[in-house]
């Protein structure tokens, strides 16, 4: 019952900060709610067990991407830079497709029955690195490097396009 | 496993964030309010990975090791569409989605 209730008061908190973040007006708030909604969903999974998982959500999306979108925009923006906003027309058919797909969504969810396969639960950190670095079969070794590539690649090209400009400016001068 | 929720109650709560995410990417103009939107939706789907691995199929770990993969993936994604929006702003002096048309004839 005292899990059941935890849950939904997340489950309405994440709702509720997830629809504030998509409509203020001030793009720093909108960043810290998306923050909130980040650490609420690493508390639905310290409710599942899995511990390791939330401990990456709060540490990777809390603690950088949220960071990063902060930075981003105390750089571009001044603090108290207000985003204009459509009009009412537009928001009002916008969100009838939304909604529209959203009970579509949901109806056909609750129509659908879920099979539950059985087998003994083992989702330690061990077993996770076990798994990831498996070479056999269902082991995820390649996708595990190509993601290692990526995050140096992207690392290269994200310092290349933030700083190229004012290196070509200086060369000009 | 939660007492007294039900698979379908997780993935309900993340198809209402992920629809979220829909109606600000399509009602905002601003990149960083885009990004953010973007944002929105990807963790959506991360949680619906993590419950299916842990309602449907207890015994296997792919839902968890592709949740970890995506949010790899979404952390790079981040630090990239940053890079790009800074680059951006040096050159345009803003960051609108409607004054993104340089590439236009």
């Amino acid at each position: 019952m005292g899990e059941r209730l935890l849950f939904y008061l997340l489950a309405g908190l994440m709702v509720l900060f997830s629809v504030l973040a998509v409509s203020t007006t001030r793009v720093i708030r909108a960043a810290v709610y998306l923050l909130f909604v980040m650490i609420l969903m690493a508390g639905f999974y310290f409710m599942m067990g899995y511990n390791f998982l939330a401990g990456v959500q709060l540490m990777v999306y809390s603690g950088g991407i949220a960071v990063l979108i902060v930075i981003a925009v105390l750089l571009v923006h001044h603090i108290e830079h207000r985003v204009e906003r459509l009009s009412a027309f537009e928001y009002l058919w916008k969100g009838a497709v939304v909604l529209a797909g959203m009970v579509l969504t949901l109806v056909s969810l609750r129509q659908f029955s879920f099979r539950r396969l059985e087998g003994a639960e083992h989702a330690t950190v061990a077993d996770v690195g076990e798994r990831l670095l498996a070479t056999g079969r269902g082991g995820y070794i390649l996708p595990f490097e190509v993601i290692s590539v990526l995050l140096l690649a992207v690392m290269v090209a994200a310092i290349v396009i933030a700083k190229g400009e004012s290196e070509n400016a200086r060369n000009h001068d | 496993m939660i007492d007294g929720v039900g698979v379908y109650d997780i993935v309900a709560v993340a198809t209402i964030v992920f629809f979220v995410g829909v109606f600000g990417f399509l009602t905002r103009k601003n990149l960083i309010s885009l990004l953010i939107s973007i944002e929105l939706m990807l963790n959506a789907v991360v949680v619906n990975f993590v419950a299916f691995n842990k309602y449907l199929y207890p015994g296997r770990l792919d839902g968890y090791i592709f949740s970890l993969f995506v949010i790899a993936v979404a952390a790079a994604e981040v630090a990239l569409a940053i890079a790009l929006i800074i680059a951006l702003y040096r050159l345009d002096n803003s960051i609108e989605a409607d004054d993104m048309d340089s590439l236009q004839g």
